[in-house]
């Protein structure tokens, strides 16, 4: 399942940084961060609620950068 | 400029002032330093929370570290040394000065993007008791009858029902010319309706409708990274870290050095000063904002010019493109058939015309669609009797009374007429009236009026070979070639035969030229998939090559390719002007910083100057009107 999140960040970089925390999370199969269209792409496993994941998504790149958000 | 910037303004603004407040008043030591502190701080707070935050989050290396440690250095310097501060605020100052400009100039050429793309329509007029209401696309239904006034965007696919219009649909295809629509005609969303008023009744969903379908692609198209961009995002990871390391080293090694090998006194506040400087060169901001900028500039452009990329990725491999394998039919010539030609007539080439397709008005046969074409008028069967049609070789009958045959040279024979065999390719209608021979019409695929022109363009572009793929028979296939100019070409293929041939292809070329395929959509689809890139043609409307390929043309003119392949082009060259210029000046500046040359001004050119300059380099790649 994939689904597209309209996102806030600030620099390039810090949005690669996202791209890099979303992978890593927990029942995240693949995720695209894109600085220009500010939106991230984000295929989920089998069987994982998007919503519960995207909670920790948001987590995770708000620990890799404070200053982002997701609009979930 | 949205609040964040114009409170970032603000900051900026009030730091400089402050700053350049202090430098004549005459105090010194700690009250000094505590009246620095205030535009410091100013300028700065954030970052400095930033930093704290990353080496909670076990996240340190980013440029907020970089930035704060730089600063709080230099204002230790300034404490134990000669008491200057402007320097840490200086290098705070311009920080937040290129951030701020690239948060607007990202914004704005987004916006810019943004518009260059805007075809989506945002009301449809629906009809309801007698009364036009503006309702939202997506709520309506298919077969819903919707009104487009003069002026407005047709904003879903259908077929119109009353009126008739001239639409402009350069926003779709980059084509200025207007096209003209009537009852009956097929209308795509996007096109915006210049004359008259038009009823549709609509024929897809708006999420279905080409408009929509268009936007998705382009929007998500940068998603789809470059080996570049991935180059830079893997650069990046291991910069930071590395760099930091080597300006720990700076700062520590060399006094060491000094004091235990040499036996000197170590100079450590020139080392923690160079040490620094190196630090704020280090930033990767300008290789990492200008290389994806580059491409979505690249991508935007190209949109507005009716080529749609569908990845960052494909723009990079269209740059290398040396082979250019062409499907024929659809592609390089019309793809209908018409009257290409009419020989040895002693009559009129009209009244010919007008024989013939009287002659052939009974029948369905594509070919007498053809000459019906050429004839231009309904013919009128009332005058045409006798009409006799013979398997395999034409038909004979009677036009006002007389005596016409029109069909090929068994027919000719039959009848006992003597014919003029034809030097040209195609189907060959010989014509007898009256028993006597009249000459003979020549039916053919027309080539389309610039391909000629739009294969010696791609010569002219650095494409190596030209090759031709066709189904037709090898005359045929051979004289188109030879007119337009190919390099090779292979006849008789079947669909499948298409794909073995670019197997082979693709086998045979150097491994670093890439080979593209173009073909209309229409049953190429594995073959449009299997080339390294797939172009589609005239895709106005067709999901699947939409669907099939990576590139896509918005109309059927074969300049496009060249175009397409110019826009990649000059886009991959920005980028590595950026990736070169970026890295370039930054290792010449690490080393004068390390060196003692560089301070810290220089430094702070190196990276916000570098990156206003990639920057400003990247939007260059939106502009391909005349490429």
């Amino acid at each position: 399942m994939k689904k597209t999140y309209k996102i806030d960040v600030d620099c390039a970089n810090c949005a690669n940084k996202m791209e890099q925390a979303a992978k890593n999370t927990a029942g995240v199969k693949d995720a695209v961060v894109n600085f220009m269209t500010l939106k991230m792409n984000v295929e989920f496993e089998e069987g994982q609620d998007a919503k519960t994941v995207m909670q920790e998504v948001r987590k995770n790149c708000k620990k890799v950068e404070d200053d982002c958000e997701i609009f979930l | 400029m949205n609040k964040k910037q114009k409170k970032m303004l603000a900051r900026i603004l009030i730091a400089a002032i402050l700053m350049i407040g202090f430098h004549f008043l005459p105090v010194k030591g700690w009250f000094r330093f505590g009246l620095y502190l205030i535009p410091y701080l100013v300028i700065g707070y954030d970052i400095l929370i930033k930093a704290g935050k990353g080496i909670r989050n076990r996240q340190p290396f980013d440029e907020s570290f970089l930035m704060a440690i730089a600063t709080i250095g230099a204002i230790i310097i300034g404490i134990t040394g000669d008491g200057d501060y402007t320097e840490a605020i200086g290098v705070m100052l311009f920080y937040q000065v290129g951030e701020w400009f690239q948060s607007y100039a990202v914004g704005k050429s987004r916006r810019n993007i943004s518009d260059l793309m805007d075809i989506r329509p945002d009301y449809a007029n629906v009809e309801r008791d007698g009364k036009l209401e503006q309702t939202d696309p997506d709520e309506v239904e298919i077969g819903s009858i919707i009104v487009v006034q003069p002026g407005e965007k047709v904003p879903i696919d259908g077929v119109i029902v009353e009126g008739s219009s001239s639409l402009n649909t350069s926003a779709l295809t980059g084509e200025s010319l207007p096209r003209e629509a009537a009852v009956g005609d097929e209308i795509i969303s996007g096109c915006i309706n210049i004359t008259g008023l038009l009823k549709i009744r609509t024929t897809k969903e708006f999420g279905e409708s080409t408009v929509s379908k268009i936007l998705d692609l382009v929007e998500n198209a940068s998603s789809r990274k470059s080996r570049s961009e991935q180059f830079i995002t893997r650069f990046a990871r291991i910069y930071t870290p590395a760099v930091v390391y080597c300006a720990i080293a700076l700062a520590v090694v060399p006094p060491l050095v000094q004091l235990i090998a040499l036996g000197m006194t170590p100079g450590w506040a020139t080392w923690i000063y160079r040490a620094l400087t190196f630090l704020v060169i280090s930033c990767p901001c300008a290789l990492v904002i200008s290389i994806p900028l580059s491409f979505f500039a690249g991508i935007g452009g190209a949109s507005n010019a009716g080529v749609l990329v569908k990845g960052s990725n494909y723009l990079e491999t269209l740059s290398q493109v040396r082979y250019v394998v062409f499907d024929k039919t659809g592609t390089l010539t019309r793809g209908v058939f018409e009257v290409a030609a009419v020989h040895h007539n002693e009559m009129d080439r009209e009244k010919l015309l007008e024989y013939a397709a009287l002659a052939e008005s009974a029948s369905s046969h594509p070919i007498s669609k053809s000459l019906k074409r050429a004839y231009g008028k309904e013919p009128d069967r009332s005058r045409v009797t006798d009409i006799k049609e013979i398997s395999g070789k034409g038909v004979t009958a009677k036009v006002d009374g007389i005596t016409v045959a029109a069909g090929n040279a068994r027919l000719m024979e039959m009848l006992g007429v003597d014919w003029i065999d034809c030097h040209q390719s195609g189907t060959i209608i010989h014509m007898a009236i009256d028993g006597r021979y009249a000459g003979h019409i020549v039916i053919a695929d027309i080539v389309k009026p610039n391909a000629r022109e739009a294969v010696q363009a791609l010569k002219k572009a650095g494409i190596e070979k030209t090759i031709m793929l066709t189904g037709d028979i090898k005359k045929v296939a051979d004289q188109v070639a030879a007119f337009l100019g190919v390099d090779e070409v292979y006849s008789e293929l079947l669909p499948g035969d298409k794909v073995c041939k670019v197997e082979e292809l693709l086998a045979k070329k150097p491994e670093k030229a890439r080979l593209a395929f173009v073909g209309d959509g229409i049953n190429d689809a594995p073959v449009l998939s299997r080339a390294d890139i797939g172009i589609a043609m005239g895709a106005m409307g067709s999901d699947a090559a939409i669907e099939a390929a990576d590139i896509v043309l918005m109309d059927d003119d074969p300049m496009k390719i060249s175009k397409a392949i110019r826009i990649s082009r000059k886009c991959l060259r920005i980028v590595y002007e950026n990736i070169w210029f970026a890295i370039g000046v930054k290792v010449i500046c690490l080393v004068l910083g390390a060196l003692g040359i560089a301070n810290m001004w220089l430094a702070i050119f190196a990276d916000v100057g570098v990156m206003i300059i990639a920057v400003l380099n990247a939007i260059r790649a939106l502009f391909v009107k005349h490429l």
